[in-house]
């Protein structure tokens, strides 16, 4: 026999499987249970005559369980399908729980409405965008960035560029923009004759900067007349090395190109006076007698 | 008492000395490191080579730089080392030495030069690497979907946007992203969906869609998406550095870029590249001088912004401006954006493609 006040009273003050305890709730956590807390009157094990609404996979089902099969568990809970329709199967379920307790219809009642509230939201939500959530690997990560970083080296980006754009400008794809004309740049590194077309260019390159205009007038000058004068210049001049004209590029701050030195070259700016110490013979002693 | 005192003392002396042995092992007992250099063991050198050796200048496998000897503070030991990094040296040198005299020597006869291997050497053989003058390539080509704009049909007006609620490096990078390319508007997404970004933008005339994906307040994705009903490229970003970064870089114009695509060999490569090429107006500016560059090595695709300078006919200098960053191709799909129903060209299938490691597919 079902003695459900028994029941209740073991399950309640003794131990619930399904009781859940927090600070001010009792919850209950039996899959059959109506509403989802540890009452008396909605406690599925303590009361006889128990109805439930639960969904699977989208399909609402009426659970009902009677006195009569309380002896056959397995057979204990009649199972009914509700219909799509939201009014028909509340008309459903009010024809199933005919004569039962108020409360248990009005809770099966407002348990399928939230259902299939949320089973709505389900529906739309899966039409609307989603979010992805990719798991990393961090082993896989670290590799990555590693073969990354090796691959940075091993690209050479810059140069890479560089010499995209040389083969470009080789090609003629900047047109007349660069002036640049390669017999000039090569006559400059020889020390030939000067070409006045270098002139006539560095006044149409207004764009570059002004450094390069200073080298190319320094590397291509006007040889103007030998005079006795500029002996003095060629004497510095012998004490400057031979640079190549990378060095010249570098030097960016003012400083002169040390191109090749050539007689008679003058230099603009700077003019460097050297002073020359002659060595003189130590003053000789003195010996001054006083005299009285 | 006192005699007695001194005569325990003289004994415990002479007792000591029995144990201790003569006086040169006491002085060894004293300072027993001092009298050999011990050999410091140091971390394997860069002489041992890995098999899967990378360029010959890049950075040996085990990459761990060995200590510095000046931080060695025992002078003994300090010398030692260095007096073997200088053998070494010479060593090195030395053979370098006799490989020149004997290649001398032999003259015409000498072996040919060795080349180092690199992993762009040993790639694996890609039947897709595009011939250029393949005919069916060059027909392919013209018929694609990016045909319209190289046959300047089309004129390039791109859409930047980013996830939902961007942070703050994002939006810079939006900001950045949308100087360096010109024709470009930058959208706040809001919670739109991609499929009704893309009907928007294609009412407004939009060519391409860019869309940054965040993810732990940096941009770590990015979804290239060629308008009409163009390919659709998800791509990994990884190593962004801003203009703000970026030490003295001066601040980029209004001109349109020249586009320098490096690298892209396959026929896969091929359509990423010109994906890339579509998103920039035809005519650069070259008074601007400045060049957007894509290039690509081992499936990295690396962006770079610049600004040139010719100073001589063999010299450029390059300023770097704008953004910075590294791209890797995810997925390339056929169609817009649809990432469950949408025909996907190519997917990066870690545990198929990732096996060898002289194996790339762009």
């Amino acid at each position: 026999m079902q003695h459900d006040d028994v029941i209740w009273s073991v399950i309640n003050k003794g131990f619930c499987s399904f009781k859940v305890k927090t600070k001010s709730q009792k919850f209950c956590r039996n899959e059959y249970s109506l509403t989802g807390l540890c009452n008396r009157g909605s406690c599925p094990l303590a009361n006889s005559q128990y109805a439930t609404v639960r969904e699977e996979k989208g399909v609402c089902f009426l659970y009902m369980k009677t006195i009569e099969r309380a002896a056959f568990p397995g057979r204990l809970w009649e199972k009914v399908k509700l219909s799509r329709n939201y009014e028909k199967a509340l008309q459903q379920i009010s024809d199933n729980l005919i004569y039962w307790p108020y409360f248990i219809r009005q809770k099966c009642k407002q348990r399928f409405t939230k259902i299939t509230q949320y089973l709505i939201r389900m529906r739309k939500l899966t039409l609307k965008r989603q979010k992805k959530l990719v798991p990393l690997s961090r082993k896989v990560e670290k590799r990555e960035r590693r073969k990354e970083q090796k691959a940075l080296v091993a690209a050479q980006v810059e140069n890479a560029i560089e010499k995209e754009l040389l083969e470009r400008l080789k090609q003629g794809t900047y047109g007349d923009i660069y002036n640049i004309s390669q017999t000039a740049f090569d006559k400059a590194l020889e020390e030939e004759e000067v070409s006045s077309e270098s002139e006539a260019e560095d006044e149409k390159e207004g764009e570059l900067e002004e450094e390069m205009e200073e080298e190319s007038e320094a590397e291509v000058e006007y040889v103007e007349d030998f005079e006795e004068s500029d002996i003095s210049d060629i004497e510095d001049g012998d004490k400057f090395a031979e640079e190549s004209t990378d060095e010249e590029d570098k030097d960016e701050d003012g400083e002169k190109g040390k191109g090749k030195w050539k007689p008679g070259m003058r230099r603009k700016r700077g003019k460097v006076e050297i002073e020359y110490e002659e060595e003189r013979e130590p003053a000789k002693r003195q010996t001054v007698r006083l005299q009285q | 008492m006192f005699y007695c005192v001194y005569s325990t003392f003289i004994s415990t002396f002479y007792d000591l000395s029995k144990i201790l042995g003569p006086p040169t092992s006491w002085f060894i007992l004293s300072f027993p490191k001092m009298a050999t250099p011990k050999k410091k063991k140091m971390p394997v050198q860069e002489e041992i080579q890995d098999v899967d050796n990378d360029s010959a200048m890049a950075v040996p496998s085990s990459a761990i730089p060995p200590p510095n000897i000046s931080s060695i503070k025992n002078k003994m030991r300090r010398t030692h080392e260095f007096i073997k990094l200088k053998r070494q040296r010479r060593k090195k040198k030395e053979l370098q030495k006799k490989r020149k005299r004997e290649t001398e020597a032999l003259g015409d006869e000498a072996p040919p030069k060795k080349v180092p291997k690199t992993i762009e050497n040993m790639r694996v053989f890609d039947e897709t690497m595009v011939d250029p003058q393949d005919e069916e390539v060059l027909h392919d080509e013209a018929h694609d979907e990016m045909a319209s704009y190289f046959s300047r049909d089309t004129r390039p007006k791109v859409l930047i946007t980013s996830s939902d609620r961007p942070r703050s490096t994002t939006t810079r990078f939006l900001k950045e992203l949308g100087q360096c390319i010109p024709n470009s508007e930058i959208y706040y997404r809001r919670g739109l969906d991609i499929k009704k970004v893309i009907t928007q933008a294609l009412a407004k005339e939009f060519t391409d869609i860019i869309v940054i994906n965040e993810d732990r307040r940096k941009p770590n994705g990015l979804l290239l998406c060629h308008l009409p009903d163009g390919p659709t490229a998800h791509f990994k970003i990884s190593n962004v550095k801003l203009h703000d970064e970026i030490k003295r870089a001066p601040k980029s114009t209004e001109h349109y870029p020249e586009v320098i695509l490096n690298n892209f060999n396959t026929r896969l490569g091929h359509t990423v590249g010109r994906m890339f090429a579509a998103l920039f107006p035809h005519d650069p500016q070259f008074s601007g001088r400045q060049a957007v560059t894509f290039h690509n090595q081992r499936d990295f695709i690396f962006f770079r912004h610049h600004r040139y300078l010719f100073k001589n006919n063999k010299r450029v200098g390059l300023n770097e401006l704008g953004p910075r960053f590294t791209l890797k191709l995810r997925s390339l799909q056929k169609g817009t954006f649809d990432s469950k129903f949408g025909e996907y060209e190519w997917v990066h299938k870690r545990h198929e493609m990732d096996t060898s490691r002289r194996k790339f597919f762009l």
